[in-house]
């Protein structure tokens, strides 16, 4: 394993970060601190971070509805994160975006996106444009298994495949699209499969474990940064809470849920660390520690900071 | 000064832009060898073959992935063979290249143009033959053009590359092989300004697109009944040119609008609301006229497709009831 132990840590740190971040945005959602809606990633942490370890800060992604673990994983600054979230002028987006639409260019991150497979040819456009540059970039476009169904999944993977397009489709199959189970709404078991329609290998990971999705997305990086094209790769994961915060989940068991609890994606990459001697609980405790912190620095940066302004609310509409 | 035809002023437009700026290039159906399938990239291929990107039939992934490009720095134009098929990629025209900026607080910008062929007159019918700036031109954040002429389409093409918002650039397809004087070289005509295409004192028609040189000859036969009309082409929807549109019927004290579209909501009921808002409204001394497309799909049938828009002597009725209610 060449990953370092700093670079193990980040990881584990990362995914303790997103997954505080929303149980801290969860919490706020219930005090009805936030407005509108927010479809929270608890449980597939792994995902978001295994893949974007794999990245260059310069390197671009583009994410979905379920976005706040990508722009996490990405780089992105949490108290910017929940000051958009709770609307505030010292958002990412000004509070014109809110939980679905955060964007941090800084990071390569052209956007979580409301739209079902809005953010996949958008992510195929970023792909061209560093394959026509020459300019070594690599884009992952995260896209959940509901997304695989739309017309423009099928349109860009076609261009990707004749084009060879330097990224990684990478899709978060955790098993429902709203409430309808993938087996109903996907004529295939795997998703994976259909890159063998556009000449893309189809790769499927274990979205739980996150050196399994970094070594896998690092070798589809790898492939596209070598000029060899697109790879198609499903994370078969799940989320632990319902599909935006009005759902009761009342199209899966409680069972089903615990056993996939039970594979934690943290818990399981702490084992990890610890077994190999990475670690000891005590390192891990006090990252815990010190994301406890930076979550009550993000949430007291957010509260105390300007409401958006209503007299700038015509900015911006245009460039 | 030469005189060119539309056509030819718009591939001059796009070689110019290709050679200033590397992060200028095209993509869409059928551009490269093909050479478009109106022609505007007839020959160009051999030396701008790495401009001229051929896409498969994928309008939304087109579109898409020129949103991503524009996102990156590059100023992608898109070309859509036929306007109705923008049908295909609206998600992508309206809920992100219009919205992306907005909602991200200002971080991204698309500099990005959607070159689209509208209009009837070629026998197509109905999903091949409408014209549809209103419904675009409702949109925020989106910029909607439609250049009447050979000097217009360069200069305009131009400027709407170098914008920085996602320009919506309809080019009627009846006015490709009109001709016009074009100069040789570098220049732009600004998004947002109308032009005063023919000084007249009785009476303002505003035209767009197709309807400026039919409204130019109506103009030209009303000089028999002693009407002598101004005639201003609107150019563009998104920014409109207000301020010429209003000083023009304070002047004239009478407004005539034709459009292409159909009538039900189109951009003319907009110039309208936006003439009676203004100081205007105390010099018109008739009721403001709307000339435009019948509310039907473009019909197929030579006789009822003619039928279907404002022709050069619709115009003339259109412009002699006015005065004939006197």
């Amino acid at each position: 394993m060449e990953l370092s132990k700093e670079k193990m840590l980040w990881m584990y740190q990362k995914m303790v970060e997103i997954r505080k971040f929303e149980l801290k945005v969860d919490e706020l959602f219930k005090k009805n601190m936030i407005w509108g809606t927010c479809h929270l990633y608890i449980g597939e942490e792994a995902t978001a971070v295994g893949a974007c370890a794999a990245l260059n800060r310069d390197d671009y992604i583009t994410s979905t509805h379920r976005g706040h673990g990508h722009c996490i994983a990405k780089g992105a600054e949490m108290k910017r994160m929940m000051a958009e979230l709770l609307g505030r002028e010292t958002g990412y987006c000004k509070g014109r975006g809110g939980s679905m639409h955060i964007v941090d260019v800084s990071t390569g991150n052209l956007g979580a996106n409301g739209v079902v497979a809005g953010g996949i040819p958008i992510a195929t456009g970023a792909a061209l444009a560093s394959k026509r540059r020459g300019d070594g970039k690599v884009t992952i476009c995260f896209f959940g298994d509901g997304a695989g169904n739309e017309g423009a999944f099928h349109e860009s993977l076609n261009m990707a495949g004749i084009w060879k397009l330097p990224i990684v489709y990478l899709c978060e199959n955790n098993l429902y699209g709203m409430s309808n189970p993938v087996k109903n709404s996907t004529a295939v078991e795997d998703i994976a499969v259909r890159g063998q329609a556009y000449n893309i290998p189809g790769v499927i990971v274990d979205g739980n474990d996150v050196l399994a999705v970094y070594e896998t997305v690092k070798e589809a990086v790898g492939r596209a940064r070598r000029g060899e094209g697109a790879t198609l790769i499903e994370s078969k994961t799940y989320r632990w809470m319902g599909h935006s915060k009005s759902d009761p989940r009342a199209y899966r068991t409680r069972e089903e849920e615990q056993e996939w609890k039970e594979r934690d994606p943290i818990k399981l990459f702490a084992s990890q660390l610890m077994d190999r001697n990475i670690a000891t609980e005590d390192e891990l405790k006090k990252i815990d520690e010190q994301v406890d912190e930076e979550i009550e620095e993000a949430y007291e940066f957010a509260v105390n900071s300007p409401k958006a302004r209503v007299e700038d609310i015509t900015e911006y509409v245009y460039a | 000064m030469s005189e060119k035809t539309y056509i030819d002023a718009l591939a001059e437009a796009l070689r110019e832009e290709f050679d200033r700026d590397e992060n200028v290039f095209m993509m869409g159906e059928d551009i490269g060898i093909y050479g478009g399938a109106f022609g505007v990239t007839k020959g160009m291929y051999p030396k701008y073959k790495d401009k001229l990107l051929d896409t498969p039939i994928s309008e939304a992934s087109i579109v898409g992935a020129g949103v991503g490009c524009a996102l990156v720095g590059m100023r992608p134009i898109v070309e859509i063979m036929f306007s109705d098929f923008m049908m295909d990629a609206m998600e992508w025209i309206v809920n992100q290249a219009a919205k992306l900026r907005y909602m991200t607080g200002g971080q991204l910008k698309v500099p990005m143009v959607i070159r689209a062929p509208m209009g009837c007159g070629t026998g197509a019918a109905a999903q091949h033959s409408q014209s549809l700036p209103a419904l675009f031109a409702h949109i925020p954040g989106l910029k909607v053009v439609m250049p009447a002429t050979p000097y217009d389409v360069k200069g305009m093409l131009k400027a709407a590359v170098r914008d920085d918002n996602p320009v919506i650039f309809f080019e009627h397809k009846l006015l490709y092989w009109t001709k016009g004087d074009v100069p040789e070289g570098d220049y732009t005509v600004p998004i947002g300004k109308a032009a005063v295409k023919r000084e007249g004192k009785d009476i303002t028609i505003i035209a767009g697109s197709i309807m400026v040189p039919r409204s130019m000859e109506a103009a030209e036969k009303l000089k028999e009944y002693g009407i002598d009309a101004e005639v201003i082409d609107i150019r563009s929807l998104v920014p409109m040119d207000v301020e010429t549109i209003v000083e023009s019927v304070s002047k004239t004290g009478k407004a005539i609008i034709v459009e292409d579209d159909n009538k039900n909501n189109g951009w003319g009921s907009e110039v309208v609301s936006k003439l009676i808002e203004s100081d205007a409204f105390d010099y018109l001394d008739e009721p403001i006229k709307r000339l435009a497309g019948k509310d039907i799909p473009i019909p197929y049938a030579p006789e009822l497709e003619r039928a279907a828009v404002p022709q050069i002597e619709d115009i003339i009725e259109g412009v002699k009831e006015i005065f004939d209610k006197r």
